[in-house]
């Protein structure tokens, strides 16, 4: 490992170090309402791929791959491709060793059982003092972190200070006949201000070369809250009932509850830790070597990986040289290797006479996959792109009536920006649904609405389990922003400015923002008269993780916001005027309309319909009925997935069911969300036109000849990695050990405080995501495949060294496809290697729905003819 | 119409056999099962609720069920139906049916979806008994079937340590209730002289007569009814089992926690009343124990931060206030007020995932900081001091800890100098003597022994406590389970006309399940080599089959009523006579410990976290 560690034995102590590195280590999950995918392990994310997890495991105990067991299943299923794995096997073991190492792959018998080094020295309370400290400290510990980070549970709130944990803790214990504690020694040391982490930690271990490693231990045994501890410390904002709170106050208060249950049991005089300790415990970061089952478990993922990633490869080499016109530009150029110049692409032809019927922007999520290639196979003179769903504009956005406001881009960017909601004499929204109302907690009126609404409740329940509908309890993303709402999207004024943001863009601000957007994805010519900007959003209900639902380059919010703001900003004449003097010429019949995409109904809204001029308006009614239809097989081919719902019915009826679907409290998995997510596809949307992904592709548009010198390929990558890398690791872990690095089944959660969930009511908060997200997921990293000369593209990922580091530790594979030559390279240890598919010819499909009905596990890559 | 009662037992009977035979991974015929079982039951009992409404509703009561016949003792099945069970049964056949159609798809992939259903049938089950008891044997069958369900449906998640502590928790806190129920079982034996139906209790005049010439008996077995009804209801002291219950699948929570399981001791009571009713000491504990619960809850639940309990809490709130409703008389109103109740939170848990969106939408639009609450108003050291108390539950939990387990721990480990061997040494001897003392016995006298009958009981009550805290050998734990009825068999074979034939009948069911136990053991053995009872094994994971025989044995062994030994137990306390009162309360307190040693000795061996890691095993913290 490359950083050192403070938890190697040393005789100094030095508390902000072990803070700093503690936090680096602990899962970094927001509350449930900033819920944004992030790489589960990113801790590791400074070793290669493989050499982290394996630290992972050994450290923390964390299963971090298949097991044998699983992998030879899908070998013997034929989803892990025999020629893979002895490839897979050469590459690592030379190929004069392939039978050898195939046998143990395949027959060998090996001890899978983890013992992590976390957990080892604490674990002496219990073998030498015959005392279960977690059992005494743990509940009350959580209850108190509970009810102080409470967001809105409880009637009776904490009696909060303001001034911080530990003082607040203080308050209370001066002013009580009772106690936290039970013993005077505990109490004595809370009132006294200046207790450190060092003084408490003398009294229970002494020996100070140990005091690192029982931090870790201890904090190690309830990560879930400590993390939810860390990460309110570094962004209090994100709790909307601010509470000050630090680790080091929840450690000072962890160890002195330790100390009272030590002292209840023993009396004060019980030697400390060192004492009793047989020998030293293993270092927790100390050298952690391969083993051969380590290797095993890294030889049969790289086969699993390759598998399916051979597929895919060898279908964008099929579908770039099928023998059909070679896309726009690049088919003179075949057989040169000199690339193209902005100047000669911009003399090629536009397609057809009138250009494409409609254009349309997609976020790059996975679920956008299937919607694209049902609207290009209904109508194939339009045209789809694929963007980050923030559509480039960045900003806070304040809906009407509320009094705060929720940002509206990827997580790590904040805005300067504001967009207000107005709508001329609205009404407050108010919530009343007296279920979740605190009067039915309450003794006296408790005992009214038993016997009054309590026969309503058995009505309401009755309802709901035969006619699923529209209540209170559901989340729906056409709820974000109301359609006959206007946003103040232009600013006129720079100092209007609203809580230290400005109020919408200025023009030269706009006009930026729509120029990045439209040369990253290639749009700079050949306007359609209609082009749709389409965010998404998702519905559901009883769903605590409803932030994950929704659009992740949106903060975990709809993208309906966005999709109007860069409507509006690409329709001004202002702006327009800009983009002409930088050779973006949209012409005046050209409109941009925003819409909303919901993913679990399958149902979209378009905004501002009313700016569309008669022409336009005509054609829009014709351009809705095919989104409606394409919505419909989008929702049949989804269904397939489904237990619930016959996929041969008619797309119609399926439609239908789907809809219900998302508002049954009964359904956990109202959708899939990124389940099966594998790759990201980023270049024209003819590399994977013809490709059947199955609903597995994150999709970038960008086009080489537009960035020749992978000036906008920077932004792209630079998001693609944490967003797409981030969604695709969490699903990866939270499958492989959802026991601890997921959140377990979501059946029994419990929401705590608003903020997270537990088992029970009194368990450790469960990050991650639960089981049901992540059943039908394979557990194999993302693949980025760019279209572009590797040569940019290997400057364009080093612009950014967390980008780079994504790339080079190999948390993410790459792969380039030169335009030109079409040859895919892929990038390992910083450089690039030539690689050819062994699967040499793809399974042709014709028919996508008679596929969809066929059955409801994964399919291979499919060539669409 | 009388008959017709049986079917509301015999529907769900026949759907759980069913239920039982499909396999695991078929889930449209399991849940089809459950729906067309609960369905059925839902249809026949609103059926034969509007006959019988349009028949003036009489009171019925069906007499006819005769388990075990000698010749001054029978045991049987008695139904009853009045207007307490049909709100009973209307609004459980109600619940459980949505109930099962929303865990049909809730419930989809989860592992353990047979189980479920299987659980919740056999629950519904055990409720009709129940609630259609009409006498207090009937009763305690269905009684104990709930308390088992508890068991299983709380530890569902069998691999992870929480659920299965609580579910232990929950079990042993049912099992107190147990000894209420048992007791006033053997009292009111020796009061009526006969199982008494409930029927014959709301004759006044009877009861009146009877009592007034033993009033102390009348009072205690009020007491012990008091006993069984707030463990069950989750009355004070005991009310921290019902939020620690809530580990299940959120509809299990719903059903069990939330509405029908808890309402019970409710139940208990109005079935109960005619025969309290005149006592007005018990009348005044009940309201001052309802008052006190609906307080003291009601402040925890105003502090609770997590959804699920402060659900729980809000909810023994209410039901300390229908407590008092019974007390003063009031039964229609109490009822009322347990169906809303029950709706109420079986809804709000239903719905409690939704909680999230909910307020963060509201706080979102209308966030006010630190809301004002009453409490605020009062002195600062008083609000804090409340506040603190009832953050700590008002330490209920440690103080049930307090009272129950560490006594009984620290007894058990006095005894730890017991090993197999000086086990077998020890007592086989002994175990002899006895045997010859009553042979002695028998010639010599006919009036029962003043001291020996209770010494061997608390002999096996001893037994039962090692048993209890044995932390090694799980061999050892069982064979002192089964020597304890051995004990008791002896204890009570000193008193008089217990036959030979009576003997065989209580301990033919511990024979078999004893060696079926000793085999299960055995059999893990040689899996597993290493089997302490130090922690949790979650030997279940690997070995499914033999946790099921393992559990059935364990069940045969308590006395559950899936053996002849069952019928024993009522028989052996038919037996003890009113002023063995040393003998009575041994009796049941081996009764009770064995059961809870059993679940415990089931649990450590079969339950919670795998010890072997190859595959995902959870966090001791979840």
């Amino acid at each position: 490992m490359k950083t050192k560690h403070s938890s190697k034995p040393s005789l100094r102590f030095d508390e902000h170090t072990l803070l700093h590195e503690l936090k680096h280590f602990l899962p970094a999950q927001a509350p449930l309402k900033d819920f944004v995918h992030h790489n589960t392990l990113h801790a590791f994310q400074n070793q290669k791929f493989y050499d982290g997890i394996r630290s992972a495991s050994k450290i923390f105990g964390y299963k971090v791959s298949l097991s044998l067991e699983e992998y030879r299943t899908l070998f013997s299923k034929d989803q892990i491709n025999v020629d893979i794995l002895e490839h897979a096997i050469a590459k690592r073991k030379g190929s004069t060793n392939i039978v050898e190492w195939k046998a143990k792959a395949l027959y060998g018998k090996y001890d899978e059982s983890i013992s992590p080094r976390i957990g080892q020295l604490r674990s002496n309370w219990k073998k030498k003092y015959y005392i279960d400290l977690d059992l005494l400290v743990h509940p009350l510990l959580f209850r108190i972190l509970c009810s102080y980070l409470d967001q809105g549970i409880s009637i009776w709130s904490f009696p909060d200070s303001k001034k911080g944990f530990l003082s607040s803790m203080r308050e209370i214990e001066q002013n009580t006949f009772s106690s936290f504690f039970k013993n005077e020694r505990a109490k004595k040391l809370l009132l006294e201000d200046s207790c450190t982490i060092e003084d408490l930690l003398t009294i229970v271990v002494e020996d100070k070369s140990l005091f690192n490693q029982y931090i870790f231990d201890q904090q190690f045994a309830h990560q879930g809250w400590s993390g939810m501890v860390s990460a309110v410390e570094n962004l209090p904002q994100t709790l909307i009932d601010q509470k000050k709170i630090t680790l080091k106050e929840l450690i000072i208060f962890e160890l002195l509850l330790e100390i009272d249950a030590l002292d209840t049991k023993f009396g004060e005089n019980w030697t400390s830790l060192k004492h009793r300790l047989d020998s030293n415990p293993i270092e927790l970061f100390g050298e952690i070597p391969e083993t051969e089952l380590s290797q095993l478990l890294n030889i049969w993922q790289d086969a699993f990986e390759w598998t399916y990633y051979d597929q895919v490869l060898a279908g964008i080499k099929a579908s770039c040289s099928d023998g059909r016109p070679a896309p726009r530009g690049g088919a003179k150029n075949i057989f040169s290797a000199i690339k193209p110049t902005k100047s000669e692409f911009d003399k090629t032809p536009p397609l057809g006479a009138e250009g494409a019927s409609f254009q349309a922007l997609f976020c790059i999520d996975d679920r956008e996959c299937s919607i694209r290639r049902y609207l290009e196979k209904f109508d194939d003179s339009c045209k789809t792109y694929g963007t980050a769903g923030f559509f480039g504009v960045e900003f806070f956005y304040k809906p009407v009536h509320a009094n705060s406001s929720t940002k509206q881009c990827p997580a790590p960017v904040t805005p300067k920006y504001l967009i207000k909601e107005e709508i001329e004499n609205s009404k407050a929204k108010t919530n009343n649904d007296i279920h979740f109302g605190r009067h039915s907690q309450s003794l006296f009126t408790g005992w009214f609405i038993a016997q009054t609404l309590g026969f309503w409740s058995a009505f309401r329940l009755l309802l709901n389990i035969f006619r699923p509908s529209e209540n209170a309890a559901a989340v729906s993303s056409f709820k974000h922003m109301d359609t006959n709402s206007k946003l103040t999207i232009e600013n006129k004024n720079l100092d209007d400015i609203n809580e230290g943001l400005q109020v919408g863009f200025t023009v030269e601000e706009m006009a930026l923002r729509v120029g990045n957007l439209l040369n990253s994805i290639g749009l700079v010519k050949d306007f359609a008269s209609i082009v749709y900007v389409v965010g998404h959003g998702a519905s559901s209900v009883n769903n605590t993780h409803y932030a994950g639902y929704d659009c992740g380059a949106c903060s975990g919010r709809p993208g309906s916001v966005n999709a109007r703001v860069i409507s509006f900003m690409a329709n001004h004449a202002d702006v327009r005027e800009i983009l002409r003097t930088q050779g973006i010429n949209i012409p005046a019949s050209t409109q941009f309309v925003g819409a909303l995409h919901d993913t679990t109904r399958d149902e979209i809204a378009f905004y501002d319909k009313e700016i569309l001029t008669d022409e336009n308006k005509q054609k829009h009614i014709k351009t809705e009925a095919l989104f409606v239809k394409a919505l419909d097989y989008n929702a049949k081919e989804r269904s397939r997935r489904f237990e619930s719902i016959d996929t041969k019915e008619s797309p119609n009826a399926i439609h239908k069911r789907i809809r219900i679907r998302a508002v049954s409290l009964f359904e956990p998995r109202p959708e899939l969300n990124h389940a099966s997510n594998a790759l990201c596809i980023v270049g024209r949307r003819e590399m994977s036109e013809k490709l059947f992904l199955d609903r597995r592709s994150f999709m970038n548009s960008f086009d080489y000849q537009v960035d020749p010198e992978g000036k906008f390929l920077v932004n792209i990558l630079n998001a693609v990695a944490p967003v797409c890398g981030g969604i695709n690791l969490e699903y990866y872990f939270s499958r492989v050990d959802n026991h601890k690095l997921g959140a377990g089944s979501k059946l029994p959660h419990n929401v705590m405080g608003l903020f997270g969930v537990a088992n029970g009511i009194d368990g450790d908060l469960r990050p991650g995501l639960p089981s049901q997200m992540i059943e039908v997921h394979d557990p194999i990293r993302l693949m980025v495949i760019v279209e572009h000369f590797s040569d940019i593209v290997l400057a364009a990922i080093k612009k950014s060294d967390q980008t780079y580091e994504w790339f080079l530790n190999e948390w993410i594979h790459l792969v380039v496809v030169n335009p030109v030559t079409k040859e895919l390279s892929y990038f390992k240890d910083g450089g690039f290697t030539v690689y050819e598919p062994l699967q040499k010819t793809l399974k042709s499909v014709h028919d996508i729905e008679d596929l969809v009905e066929s059955h409801q596990e994964n399919f291979p890559v499919y060539l669409i003819n | 119409m009388t008959p017709i009662l049986q079917i509301f037992i015999i529907i769900p009977l026949l759907g759980l056999a069913i239920s039982l035979l499909i396999g695991d991974k078929n889930e449209t015929a399991i849940s089809k099962t459950a729906f067309f079982t609960v369905g059925l039951t839902l249809f026949c009992v609103v059926s034969f609720v509007g006959y019988w409404l349009f028949n003036d509703h009489p009171v019925l009561n069906l007499k006819e069920i005769v388990l075990f016949k000698s010749k001054e003792y029978e045991f049987l099945v008695d139904l009853c139906f009045d207007k307490i069970t049909v709100v009973y049964l209307l609004v459980g056949a109600f619940l459980t049916f949505l109930v099962t159609i929303y865990s049909r798809y809730y419930l989809h992939r989860e592992h353990g979806y047979k189980r479920f259903f299987n659980t919740i049938l056999f629950f519904y089950l055990g409720y009709n008994i129940t609630i259609l008891s009409g006498n207090f044997e009937t009763l305690f069958i269905g009684w104990e079937i709930l308390g088992i369900c508890s068991f299983l449906l709380i530890a569902f998640y069998r691999d992870r340590y929480l659920p299965v502590k609580n579910a232990i928790k929950v079990f042993s806190v049912y099992r107190i209730g147990d000894v209420g129920l048992i007791l006033a079982m053997w009292a009111s034996h020796h009061l009526w002289h006969e199982n008494i139906t409930f029927l014959k209790l709301s004759n006044a005049e009877l009861v009146h007569e009877h009592l007034a010439s033993h009033s102390y008996t009348g009072v205690f077995i009020s007491l012990m009814i008091l006993l069984a009804a707030a463990a069950k209801s989750a009355q004070l002291p005991f009310s921290s089992w019902l939020p620690r219950a809530m580990e299940g699948p959120t509809p299990s929570s719903a059903i069990f926690y939330g509405s029908l399981s808890v309402h019970l001791g409710v139940f208990l009571l109005l079935r109960t009343y005619p025969f309290w009713e005149y006592q007005l000491s018990v009348r005044i504990l009940i309201v001052l124990l309802g008052l006190c619960t609906a307080i003291i809850a009601s402040l925890i639940a105003r502090v609770q931060s997590s959804v699920k309990s402060q659900i729980a809490y809000a909810s023994v709130a209410q039901i300390g206030i229908i407590f008092i409703e019974v007390a003063l008389g009031f039964e229609k109103f109490a009822l009322f007020h347990f169906a809303g109740n029950a709706f109420l939170r079986t809804y709000q848990l239903l719905v409690s995932p939704s909680v999230v969106s909910y307020k963060i939408r509201e706080q979102f639009y209308n966030f006010v900081p630190r809301q004002h609450a009453i409490e605020d108003s009062l002195p600062k050291k008083i609000e804090y001091s409340i506040y603190l108390l009832s953050l700590k539950e008002w330490n209920l939990d440690s103080f049930m800890n307090y009272i129950l387990w560490k006594p009984l721990k620290n007894i058990g480990r006095k005894l730890d100098f017991l090993t197999v061997n000086r086990l077998l040494l020890l007592f086989i001897p002994a175990y002899l003597l006895g045997l010859v003392f009553l042979f002695m016995n028998e010639n010599s006298s006919e009036q029962p022994h003043e001291y020996l009958p209770g010494a061997f009981a608390l002999i096996g009550l001893l037994m039962i406590l090692k048993s209890f805290s044995e932390r090694k050998s799980p061999l050892m734990s069982w064979l002192l389970l089964i020597m304890n009825h051995f004990w008791i068999a002896l204890a009570i074979s000193f008193n008089e006309r217990f036959e030979l034939t009576e003997v065989i009948f209580y301990l033919s069911g511990v024979i078999i399940s004893g060696i079926v136990g000793y085999l299960g053991i055995l059999k893990l053995k040689s899996y597993e080599k290493n089997i302490n009872l130090n922690q949790f094994h979650g030997h279940s994971f690997e070995h499914p089959k033999l946790a099921l025989v393992f559990l059935l044995a364990c069940l045969g062994l308590a006395g559950f009523p899936i053996t002849p030994t069952f019928i024993g137990l009522d028989l052996v306390f038919s037996h003890i006579h009113e002023n063995q009162v040393i003998l009575a309360y041994a009796t049941a307190s081996s009764y009770i410990l064995a059961g809870i040693s059993l679940i415990r000795l089931y649990s450590r061996l079969f339950l919670g976290p795998h010890i072997k890691t190859y595959h995902e095993t959870a966090y001791k913290s979840s």
